[in-house]
């Protein structure tokens, strides 16, 4: 079987096997739960509750008006102790509700089965998503009904779930795949419908071939669904890059997927639609990975969204050695926190705990035009002319070079032998292109 | 789990990289050259160890020099002056005076890589610059050649090709094991590719300059053989013979003042193909391996500038 890929990327050592092979754990649920009040991209929710309100499993306690938003749930049963803000996995502080847990695990009223989920209408499906507060499982927590939307003059004839999971140490969509199939392969189905498509792709990359051949078990039943087997490459689960393997189409520069009729949603997220629509769940729960070189028993969790990274990480058997780094997410893209007690929201799949790198501190070098940078761009750009730009503030001309485009995938840092943090002067420049954008759209 | 007194690392992602770095890069050329080190001392014995080390001594001692005169922080330990020197007397001849060894490399140092700004900014490869400025300075010791172990006066295979004074050519296996007339490093064909192909299989070179490189040249050149009537013979004793295999996987493939694009790479080795058959075959020297890469690096700005990627799901890359 020839194997789908993209142009560029990197090879990674995964550390993979630390967790892939494990059943997945069922997490203990701590005492206390802090779930913020923004888990997406979008407008924040307003707490509908108060502080010593009882609450109970599955229950909405935050919520917004907006399009682009998504509701939160109480992810236990118990009491409302405090609203406070506090950190975030994403990197900002937010306001976040804690619920004392009571341990009775006592569902909502609201929490039913539907009857008869295969009559469900494409408006019916999306309405669930969104009562549910399903947002993007992958890391990017773009609110899905949104996406389910129909855009004018646009439609899909795809829906691709990513289950590439190219970022090193993570297992935890590997480890769903293998023991949800039947979930991901019923959630993709109510997708399609939802969206009105009649082409379901599962990607995986051929490092989880176990987990092609259960899904393709899966997906036998329905002749619309074909699982791709994707070549083991960095970064293979970015969206464009994956609808390009998949497809071969090109998502035009500053465009979305559904540009080239296609939607991706994370093998996760499909999993979720599944449970929202047949048994009424909402987002509560979601697995996520514990794993580096400081954890104890790097472990997969199937964990409470509001648990804090610290519980789970005691959970692993706490950690060995200088902890130096606890990365949000994989170690590629993923953020690091300032402190492990933050809490698991929707998006967080994993928790990389790192110690110190052995040997010699990273000193930046001049660029040596190695263009080591420009042959592994999977956006096809030139890293260090536009870094060379960047460091002399040429904003302008940076954006003519196609500063927009950087997929922040961070590979030509990975490979760079100057150490130059070439997409870390990318993002400056990015950012510096956007208000200079909103400038000008003020003094208009 | 932390205290304040414990506190975490916040960086930005990527959080791991790989083991690459420059240092690593270019103790892997060094070791590169290693094969072609050993023959040319084994084949032309002390006088070429004088020119090597004279040379090298010359490049770490200028480059000291420049980094101390500028104010820069000195980081030698990235030993691009050593593989700088290294190259240089690699393509000297054996009985070159070693002050003039050592001039060139000195030469090559402060003015081709300093003064343009040093490492990763100047324009010309600093070797091959070195090496044409003792060919303008001293132009009889430039182009006096020895016979490997007995070290007599003889002229190099393309010497003899160029002036055809009827003395015979050497055999084509005498090229590949390198038991003639020529520059330190450059004679011995094996020993050159089995350090290109360390460095294309360590990923620090492109295939496709050499490959372009050579290909044009044989191509050319079997032109030229069929019309003359030499054969196949002809196409590869060009290949085999002068600094050509040298320039294709040590000197065109300069990271600093080669083209950062994949077609651009390819155009610069066609570029200095075309230009190498041309000095041989129709200018005055009898070799043109340096010149035509030195002419290429000029053009390199400009290959680069024309050969943009189209960016993914876009029009062109115009940075």
């Amino acid at each position: 079987m020839s194997k789908a890929t993209f142009k560029g990327g990197i090879h990674v050592t995964g550390h993979k096997e630390l967790t892939s092979q494990a059943t997945t754990t069922v997490a203990a649920v701590p005492d206390k739960l802090y779930i913020p009040l923004s888990q997406h991209i979008g407008a924040a929710c307003a707490p509908l509750v108060h502080v010593g309100d009882r609450v109970k499993k599955g229950q909405c306690i935050g919520d917004v008006k907006n399009f682009v938003s998504s509701p939160i749930h109480a992810t236990v049963s118990g009491s409302v102790a405090a609203i406070e803000v506090m950190e975030h996995p994403g990197g900002s502080f937010v306001p976040c509700i804690v619920i004392e847990n009571d341990r009775l695990e006592e569902w909502h009223e609201s929490i039913k089965a539907h009857p008869d989920p295969a009559q469900l209408s494409p408006d019916e499906i999306r309405a669930i998503v969104l009562e549910a507060g399903i947002v993007g499982m992958g890391g990017a927590t773009f609110p899905s009904h949104v996406k389910y939307s129909p855009v004018e003059g646009k439609s899909a004839d795809t829906v691709i779930l990513n289950g590439v999971e190219c970022e090193p140490y993570l297992t935890s969509d590997h480890r769903l795949m293998l023991e949800k199939s039947d979930r991901i392969v019923a959630g993709l189905g109510y997708i399609m419908k939802c969206v009105g498509c009649r082409r379901g792709v599962i990607a995986i990359e051929d490092n989880k071939m176990d987990a092609v051949a259960v899904l393709q078990e899966a997906a036998r039943s329905n002749p619309a669904i074909s699982v791709v087997v994707m070549k083991e490459k960095y970064p293979q689960g970015s969206e464009k890059q994956l609808i390009y393997a998949c497809t071969g189409r090109e998502v035009p520069v500053g465009g979305l997927p559904i540009a080239v009729g296609v939607i991706v949603n994370n093998v996760g997220t499909a999993a979720a639609v599944a449970d929202a629509v047949e048994f009424g769940i909402p987002l509560i729960e979601r697995y996520v990975t514990v794993s580096g070189d400081a954890v104890q028993k790097p472990t997969n969790y199937l964990a409470r969204v509001g648990t804090l990274f610290s519980e789970l990480i005691a959970q692993s058997g706490g950690t060995v050695g200088e902890v130096e780094r606890v990365i949000s997410g994989g170690p590629m893209m993923g953020k690091t926190v300032f402190s492990p007690d933050v809490p698991i929201v929707k998006g967080s799949s994993g928790i990389v705990v790192l110690t110190k790198p052995t040997g010699q501190s990273r000193t930046e070098y001049p660029c040596v035009r190695c263009a080591k940078c420009v042959d592994v761009c999977p956006a096809f750009l030139e890293p260090t002319s536009i870094v060379k730009l960047a460091k002399r503030n040429k904003w302008d001309e940076a954006e003519t070079a196609n500063v927009m485009s950087c997929i922040e995938c961070g590979s030509c840092v990975y490979v760079c032998p100057a150490q130059i943090p070439l997409v870390q002067y990318i993002r400056r420049a990015k950012q510096a292109v956007l208000a200079g954008k909103a400038k000008a759209a003020a003094v208009k | 789990m932390t205290t304040q007194n414990d506190l975490l690392l916040v960086t930005s992602s990527p959080h791991i990289h790989s083991p690459d770095n420059v240092p690593n890069a270019m103790r892997d050329v060094l070791l590169a050259l290693l094969p072609a080190l050993l023959c040319g001392l084994y084949f032309f014995g002390l006088p070429a160890l004088g020119v090597i080390v004279s040379c090298v001594v010359s490049a770490y001692v200028s480059e000291l020099l420049c980094l101390k005169a500028m104010g820069k922080e000195v980081r030698i330990t990235e030993q691009s002056a050593a593989v700088t020197g290294l190259l240089l007397s690699f393509c000297l001849p054996p009985a070159l005076p070693i002050w003039m060894a050592a001039l060139g490399s000195a030469f090559a140092i402060v003015i081709v890589k300093h003064l343009f700004g040093g490492l990763g900014q100047n324009v010309f490869n600093p070797a091959l610059i070195g090496r044409a400025f003792l060919l303008a300075s001293f132009p009889v010791a430039m182009t006096h050649w020895s016979k490997p172990l007995d070290g007599v006066t003889t002229a190099t295979p393309l010497g003899i090709l160029k002036e055809a004074t009827g003395q015979p050519l050497p055999h084509l296996s005498e090229l590949f094991i390198g038991t003639v007339a020529g520059s330190i490093g450059e004679t011995s064909a094996i020993a050159i590719l089995i350090g290109g192909c360390y460095l294309l299989y360590r990923g620090h070179i492109d295939w496709r300059t050499p490959v372009s490189f050579l290909g044009t040249v044989f191509l050319l050149t079997a032109v030229v053989g069929t019309i003359k009537g030499g054969g196949i013979q002809y196409p590869l004793f060009h290949l085999l013979s002068g600094g050509l295999l040298m320039g294709a996987f040590f000197m065109a493939t300069d990271w600093v003042t080669t083209p950062v694009t994949k077609l651009g790479r390819i155009l610069f080795g066609c570029g200095c193909g075309s230009l190498v058959v041309l000095i041989r075959l129709k200018g005055g020297y009898p070799e043109g391996v340096a010149y035509s890469i030195l002419l290429m690096n000029v053009v390199t700005p400009l290959i680069d500038r024309y050969t943009k990627q189209r960016v993914f799901g876009g029009g062109q890359s115009n940075g």
